[in-house]
C-alpha cells in the first residue's frame, strides 16, 4: 500500500484562556492559588489520510473539528503529538519551511466572511497565489487561469473586479474554493465548505471537487455536518466527540452499521425530507465543555450504556470484523 | 390582519456603472405565529429580503419601491428611532454570519447583559443570572465559564447559540433567521430547531426561516417561498412543494439533493449557473438553465398563477393549466 499522505498520531491541543495574569489567582480553601482555565480541544487524535481519498470528519459542534484542521495546516501549534506529510514531520516547521507545503496543502475555511481579504477584489485574491506559484506565467495566462477557475466554481468571470462584500455567502465560499484550487494542491482541508450553499450550488461544488480529485488524485479532509453529503462523498468517515475519534469506518459500513453509541445517535438525528422517520435518539445530559482532560470514555456522561469501567478507563480504538474501528467498552465487552 | 405584509417590493443596488435589481416584485404575507421558509439559489436575494424587512439594507442597496407593513405600520417610511424600536422589540434577526451580531471585543456575557439592561432596569447581578439561564436554555455547557469568554474563543456553533440566546431575551413577534443552523451539526441542529419551534409555538412568535436545507425546512415551516434571481418563483405549503414541485427550478433544486443519486456518482446539478445581477436574462430569469424553455420564456416574464398545489411563475405550468381549462370547456 502507498504511504499515507497525512499521518497524525497522539495529537493534543489545549487552549489556555487569555485571562490576565492577575485574574488567574483564586482564593480557595483559605489560600491563594493560581488557577489557569484551559480547554482541551484535542485529546489524542490518531488518523491517517490516504492519497486520493476523501476523509470526512463529523461530530458535535465544539468537538474539535476545526482545531484538527487548523493543526494539520500549521495554523495552530499542537500541545502534543505528531503530524507527518508523506515522510516529513510538519507540525513543528517554521514559517519559511512551511512555504513549501503551502502549495501542497490548502484550506477552505468554515467562515467565508472572515477568510477573504475585504480590501482585495476577487481578481487580486486569485492572481496573487497564481503568479506566486507559477512565476513563468504571463499576465494573460494568469487572467485566463482566473477566468477558468471562476467559471468552474460557477461565478461569472465578469465579476472578478468586485470585492467580497458584494457577494452572497455562498458566492464567497465558492471564491474561497477557487483560491484553494488556484495553486493545484495535493491536499485540501475543507472546513464546512458547503454550509453556506444551497443544494444546487452544493451539487455543482461537490461535482467540481470530485472531478478535480479524479483528475489529479487529490485528497480531501472534509469537515461537514451534512450527513447526506458525507454518505455521498466520503471514502471513510471519522466521528469525533470531545477531541477524540470514537469511530472510523468506510462510509458504507458507517451508515449501514453504525456502532458507537454516539454515532448511532448522530445518524438518527438527520432531518429527512419525508417527515415520518423514526424518532431521533435524544441524547441525555449536556454537551460537556472539555475543561478537564477527560478520564475514561469521552462520551460517558451522555451514554446510555456507560458502566463503571467507562468512567475510569479510556476505551482504545479496536478494529471490527467489518473494517470499522470503534472506541467503546460496551462494544468490546459485547454489551452492545 | 396580517402581522407582516410585503407587497411588490423592489430592492436595488446603486452601483457606479449601473443600477442592479436584487429583488423584483416580491410579495408575501405572514400571520401571527406562522412559520414560513425562504429557499433558493445562493445569491438569489434571500438575505437581501431578510435585511429589507427590517429596513437594514445597507448602501449601496436601497428599497426602490413597494411596501412592507408590520400590522398597519409602514416600515419603509419609518424614521431611525421607530426602526430601532421595531428591530429591538418586534422583529429579531439571526444572521448567517454570527460575527455580524457579536462584538469581538466584548465578552459574550457583557453583550447579553447589555441587551437585557437596555430593555429593563435591573442590576448587573440579576442580568447576569438571566443571561446565564438563557445560555443554559440553548444548551451551552458551563455557561458561567462561557459568560466571560470572547466570541473568538467559541466554536462556530456555540456562537450561533449565543445569538439565539440573545434573541430569546428580546421576546419578539417575528424572528427572521437567516441560515441559523448551517454551522451546527445535526444533533444540535435538531435541538436548536426544536428550541426555535418551541419558542415560536409557546409565545405565538412568527418565524421567517431562510435556509437551503430542505430537510430542515420541511420540519419547521408551514409555507415555503422559492426564490431565484431576485424573484419569488414558487410559493405554497411546504410539503406540497417538496412532494410535487411545479417550477422547473424547484424541481432542479430537489433533484440536486445527494439522496437523489447513488453514493460516489456525480450529483444532478442544474446546468449553468445563476447569472450575476448585472447579467439578468430577458423573459423568465431561469430560461437559460431551464430544460423546458420556449421562445415565449425568452421574451416575456411569466405571471404568478395558482396551479392547484402552489403559486408558480412559469409558462410551462400556465400553458398546461390553460390546456386543461380548454379541455374542460370542450367537455361541458
Ligand atoms: N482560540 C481559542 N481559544 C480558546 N478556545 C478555543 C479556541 N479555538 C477553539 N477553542 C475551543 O476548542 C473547542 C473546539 O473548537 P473547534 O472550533 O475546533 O470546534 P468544531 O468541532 O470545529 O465546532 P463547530 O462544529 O461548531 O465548528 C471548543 O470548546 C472551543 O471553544
Ligand atoms: N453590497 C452589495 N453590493 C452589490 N451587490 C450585492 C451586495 N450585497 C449583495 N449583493 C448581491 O445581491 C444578490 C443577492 O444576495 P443575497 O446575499 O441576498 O443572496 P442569498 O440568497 O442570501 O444567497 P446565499 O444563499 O449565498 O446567502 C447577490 O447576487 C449578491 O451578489
Ligand atoms: S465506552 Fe462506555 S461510555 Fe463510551 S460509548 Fe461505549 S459504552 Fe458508552
Ligand atoms: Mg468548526
Ligand atoms: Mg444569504
Amino acid at each position: 500500500m502507498a504511504t499515507p499522505l497525512i499521518q497524525i498520531s497522539g495529537l493534543e491541543k489545549a487552549f489556555t484562556s487569555n485571562e490576565s495574569w492577575l485574574s488567574q489567582w483564586r482564593f480557595r480553601h483559605g489560600k491563594l492559588t493560581r488557577h489557569k482555565d484551559s480547554i482541551h480541544a484535542l485529546n489524542g487524535v490518531n488518523l491517517t489520510i490516504n492519497q486520493g481519498e476523501t476523509l470526512c470528519v463529523v461530530g458535535e459542534t465544539g468537538c474539535g473539528k476545526s482545531t484538527l484542521a487548523r493543526a494539520i495546516m500549521g495554523l495552530t501549534t499542537p500541545s502534543a503529538g505528531e503530524i507527518h506529510y508523506l515522510d516529513q514531520r510538519i507540525d513543528q516547521l517554521n514559517n519559511r519551511q512551511r512555504m513549501f507545503f503551502r502549495r501542497r496543502m490548502q484550506m477552505v475555511f468554515q467562515n467565508p466572511y472572515a477568510s477573504l481579504n475585504p480590501r482585495m477584489t476577487v481578481y487580486q485574491t486569485l492572481s496573487e497565489p497564481i503568479s506566486f506559484h507559477n512565476p513563468q506565467f504571463s499576465q494573460s495566462q494568469v487572467d485566463e487561469k482566473i477566468d477558468e477557475l471562476l467559471e468552474s466554481v460557477g461565478i461569472s468571470a465578469s465579476s472578478s473586479d468586485r470585492y467580497p462584500h458584494e457577494f452572497s455567502g455562498g458566492q464567497r465560499q465558492r471564491i474561497s474554493l477557487a483560491r484553494a484550487l488556484s495553486v493545484e494542491p495535493d491536499f485540501i482541508v475543507a472546513d464546512e465548505p458547503l454550509s453556506a450553499l444551497d443544494v444546487s450550488v452544493q451539487a455543482q461544488v461537490l461535482n467540481l471537487m470530485m472531478d478535480k480529485q479524479e483528475e489529479r488524485n487529490l485528497s480531501y479532509l472534509f469537515i461537514t455536518h451534512d450527513l447526506a453529503v458525507v454518505e455521498h462523498f466520503a471514502t471513510r468517515v471519522a466521528v469525533m466527540y470531545l477531541g477524540r475519534i470514537c469511530e472510523l469506518a468506510p462510509t458504507g459500513t458507517l451508515f449501514s452499521a453504525p456502532k458507537h453509541p454516539y454515532t448511532q445517535a448522530l445518524l438518527s438525528a438527520i432531518p429527512r425530507l419525508d417527515s415520518n422517520t423514526a424518532q431521533p435518539i435524544r441524547l441525555i445530559g449536556e454537551v460537556p465543555t472539555p475543561t478537564e482532560k477527560p478520564i475514561g470514555c469521552v462520551f460517558q456522561a451522555r451514554c446510555p450504556y456507560a458502566n463503571q469501567r467507562c468512567y475510569e478507563a479510556s476505551p482504545a480504538m479496536t478494529l471490527q470484523s467489518d473494517g470499522s474501528s470503534v472506541a467503546c467498552h460496551a462494544i468490546e465487552e459485547g454489551r452492545l | 390582519m396580517n402581522l407582516l405584509s410585503v407587497s411588490h417590493l423592489h430592492v436595488n443596488f446603486h452601483m457606479k456603472e449601473q443600477e442592479l435589481a436584487a429583488l423584483i416584485d416580491v410579495s408575501f404575507t405572514l400571520n401571527r405565529g406562522e412559520r414560513i421558509a425562504i429557499v433558493g439559489e445562493s445569491g438569489a436575494g434571500k438575505s437581501v429580503l431578510g435585511f429589507s424587512i427590517v429596513n437594514l439594507i445597507g448602501k449601496p442597496g436601497y428599497i426602490k419601491s413597494g411596501s412592507i407593513k408590520l400590522e398597519n405600520k409602514e416600515i419603509t417610511k419609518m424614521n431611525l428611532r421607530q426602526l430601532q424600536e421595531v428591530r429591538g422589540k418586534r422583529i429579531a434577526m439571526i444572521f448567517q454570519d454570527p460575527m455580524m451580531t457579536l462584538n469581538p471585543v466584548l465578552t459574550i456575557g457583557d453583550q447579553l447583559v447589555e441587551t437585557i439592561r437596555s430593555h429593563t432596569k435591573i442590576s448587573y447581578k440579576d442580568a447576569r443570572n438571566i443571561a446565564i439561564e438563557k445560555l443554559h436554555h440553548v444548551q451551552i455547557a458551563s455557561p458561567e465559564k462561557r459568560f466571560d469568554q470572547y466570541p473568538h474563543e467559541l466554536s462556530g456553533g456555540m456562537r450561533q447559540r449565543v445569538i439565539i440566546a440573545s434573541v430569546l431575551l428580546l421576546n419578539p413577534d417575528i424572528i427572521i433567521a437567516d441560515e441559523p443552523t448551517t454551522a451546527l451539526d445535526v444533533t444540535i441542529q435538531a435541538e436548536i430547531l426544536q428550541l426555535l419551534l418551541a419558542i415560536c409555538r409557546d409565545n405565538g412568535v412568527a418565524l421567517v426561516l431562510i435556509s437551503h436545507d430542505l430537510g430542515v425546512v420541511s420540519k419547521v415551516a408551514e409555507r415555503t417561498l422559492v426564490m431565484y434571481a431576485g424573484h419569488v418563483v414558487e410559493e405554497g405549503p411546504t410539503l406540497e412543494i417538496i412532494n410535487d414541485p411545479q417550477h422547473p427550478y424547484t424541481q432542479g433544486l430537489l433533484n440536486a439533493l445527494p439522496q437523489m443519486t447513488l453514493p460516489g456518482q456525480r450529483l444532478n446539478q442544474i446546468r449553468g449557473s445563476m447569472p450575476s445581477l448585472a447579467e439578468r436574462p430577458s423573459g423568465c430569469a431561469f430560461h437559460p438553465r431551464c430544460p423546458y424553455a420556449t421562445q415565449k420564456c425568452r421574451q416575456e416574464q411569466p405571471r404568478f398563477i395558482y396551479s392547484g398545489v402552489s403559486s408558480v411563475a412559469c409558462f410551462l405550468v400556465e400553458d398546461m393549466l390553460n390546456e386543461f381549462a380548454d379541455k374542460d370547456k370542450e367537455a361541458s
